[in-house]
């Protein structure tokens, strides 16, 4: 009888503990992958990044193809010498929408969006000064005067860049869940660039372990071994 | 000698292998009190054959062509399995190899390893140091970023001002007046060329340790079989505990911290176009960098740098008092570690922007290292008296 009553009492408590778990778990890099689909890959790529590296958060291998198959890229020339396009495969790189830098600055006020496939690496500031300028445009001060396709941003030493705000509350969809605020977008964002600039983090991370604690025994060991050894040395 | 075995005694006769290695490896008579910087040859053993190991491997995923280079040695952090783990190491690697290379000769230079009759093993020693350094350096061009570029054009700049020869034999070398396809294919063949020559002089460096036998820190070679040890399995297991513990750190490297000693501006593609703010070398050639800069004058500089290198050659003919270790020279025991501190100032100094204050410090640390090796070491060792 009290054993009936513990095993109740212990599926009871199992669904709160799902509960708390929402539809689709995801972290700040994985919704901020979706934001790169839907925001950032407008105008940025990363050429040195495949569609299948996507797997790394968590996006099913189905997701990639189709994700893939949506995109157009470059297939050499017909026999007329125009330029031929295919669906990219999950074993392509994610390319700028510009087949080239010229139209990319053409339609850029003369600026190239750069590559992003390293930019939370390279970029003074890193991530976070990715996330900084995100959240640091502001309405441009009376008597500021700036170019065409210059927007006010505090965060730039200059305090102007060429990329329009990109960031929107709501304009997206997050199936998890978590509201999309300019907030959670910008942060989102930032963690998905870190991950990309720094690839296989937490692979590295995780068989370091490994390496140390087996490094650590080993020197355990040896030590051991090597004491035992030189005490009986012939004085 | 145990007689040879009926089987081992075929091979014995045509080529003694075993009976060198039981001699040279289990019976060799080491001293014994050695510290644990005797150490430090080992973990440059056991580095050099990773360097290979991985490099094998990853010149196997890499495209040694200015259009394809940066993006194959994108593809290997990336898309190419294990790559990111190759990469890391042998990045970490010319890291751990330049650290134990000048803590080796830093410890050759205080416990006097250099002197009768161990010169010989000092020059190859230093010789295999210049050997890693033209490879470090060729190795570096190869993933095509902006400092391998600007890097080695500051190099290839200096090596211009030399009179008459240096531009015409540089082009000569590297196929063009500035860096292009040809030369990074030619650095490609030179980087591993080089990996493998290194090899065959460590044979030397290990053939001339095992003949004149190792020096220990009190600078007095052992007189009696009872003053030593043999090396299987004192060292073996000394080395095997120090060894694991070299490799901790390494892995920490690896593994943990790989950014830390890498720089960011090398994941832009080189552009010849875009000069950086400012071009920083790696730190095993900041020293040399800061004296490059200190100078005022471009072949001064290149004059010094490679002078800075020269003097340690030339040592076992100007520090001539038969007495090795530091510890019994009371004015070198003073002046060699400020000489070590120099070089670690130059080091520092390289990694700054030449502002005012880093230029005076590298022209005092660099000052120092020449005054020591040229002025106090000649001198203590005439007059000095030894305790």
């Amino acid at each position: 009888m009290s054993r009936l009553i513990r095993n109740l009492i212990l599926v009871a408590s199992l669904p709160p503990l799902f509960a708390t778990l929402p539809a689709c778990a995801s972290t700040p890099a994985q919704r901020g992958l979706i934001v790169f689909q839907q925001v950032c890959a407008a105008c940025h790529g990363m050429d040195h990044v495949d569609y299948g590296d996507m797997a790394a958060f968590g996006l099913s291998p189905d997701a990639i193809r189709s994700w893939a198959a949506d995109q157009q890229i470059p297939n050499g020339t017909d026999d007329n010498g125009d330029p031929k396009t295919r669906s990219a495969t999950p074993a392509d790189p994610i390319l700028s929408p510009y087949p080239n830098e010229a139209v990319g600055r053409l339609a850029n006020h003369g600026l190239l969006p750069p590559d992003l496939s390293r930019l939370a690496m390279t970029l003074p500031g890193g991530a976070e000064q990715i996330r900084r300028i995100l959240l640091s445009y502001a309405p441009t001060p009376a008597g500021v005067k700036l170019d065409d396709g210059r927007y006010y941003n505090t965060a730039l030493k200059w305090k102007h860049i060429g990329m329009p705000p990109p960031l929107q509350d709501g304009m997206l969809t997050y199936p998890d869940g978590t509201k999309a605020t300019t907030q959670q977008m910008a942060t989102d964002v930032s963690a998905f660039l870190n991950d990309v600039a720094h690839p296989h983090a937490a692979e590295r991370r995780r068989i370091g372990l490994y390496a140390l604690a087996y490094l650590a025994l080993m020197a355990l060991l040896t030590f051991v071994l090597q004491r035992r050894i030189w005490k009986s040395r012939p004085q | 000698m145990p007689a040879p075995e009926k089987t081992s005694g075929w091979l014995e006769r045509r080529l003694p292998v075993m009976s060198v290695l039981r001699r040279e490896y289990i019976a060799f008579p080491m001293p014994r009190n050695l510290n644990a910087l005797w150490s430090f040859g080992a973990f440059l053993m056991v580095t050099m054959a990773i360097m290979i190991a991985s490099g094998l491997f990853l010149a196997i995923n890499y495209t040694p062509d200015i259009t394809q280079a940066f993006a194959s040695v994108e593809a290997i952090d990336r898309q190419i399995p294990s790559g990111w783990f190759l990469r890391s190491l042998h990045m970490g690697g010319v890291t751990m190899l330049f650290a134990c290379l000048y803590i080796h000769i830093a410890r050759s230079l205080w416990y006097g390893s250099y002197k009768a009759p161990r010169e010989l093993l000092w020059l190859t020693g230093l010789g295999l140091m210049l050997m890693v350094m033209v490879t470090a350096f060729a190795g570096y061009v190869l993933p095509w970023g902006q400092m391998s570029y600007w890097g080695a054009t500051v190099v290839l700049n200096a090596a211009h001002t030399i009179p008459l020869i240096g531009k015409p034999v540089s082009e000569l070398l590297l196929g063009g007046e500035t860096l292009g396809n040809t030369a990074l294919h030619r650095l490609f063949v030179l980087h591993f060329t080089m990996a493998f020559a290194i090899v065959a002089v460590i044979a030397l460096h290990v053939t001339a340790l095992h003949v004149v036998k190792p020096n220990n820190p009190s600078g007095i070679d052992p007189v009696s079989p009872k003053q030593t040890l043999p090396f299987h399995p004192y060292y073996t297991s000394r080395d095997g505990f120090a060894l694991c513990l070299f490799l901790m750190v390494y892995a920490g490297l690896v593994f943990f911290l790989p950014d830390l000693l890498t720089l960011a501006d090398n994941y832009v593609q080189a552009n010849p176009l875009v000069t950086p703010r400012d071009i920083r070398p790696e730190w095993y050639f900041a020293p040399f960098y800061a004296i490059l800069r200190a100078v005022p004058s471009r072949l001064g500089g290149l004059l010094l740098a490679v002078g800075s290198l020269a003097v340690l050659f030339a040592l076992p003919a100007l520090d001539r008092s038969p007495t090795r270790s530091a510890t019994r020279r009371p004015l070198v025991r003073l002046s060699l570690p400020l000489a070590f501190l120099s070089f670690i100032l130059l080091g520092v100094a390289g990694m700054h922007p030449p502002t005012e204050t880093w230029l005076i410090v590298s022209r005092l640390a660099m000052a120092w290292w020449f005054i020591h090796f040229l002025v106090v070491m000649p001198l203590v060792s005439e007059r000095e008296i030894t305790s």
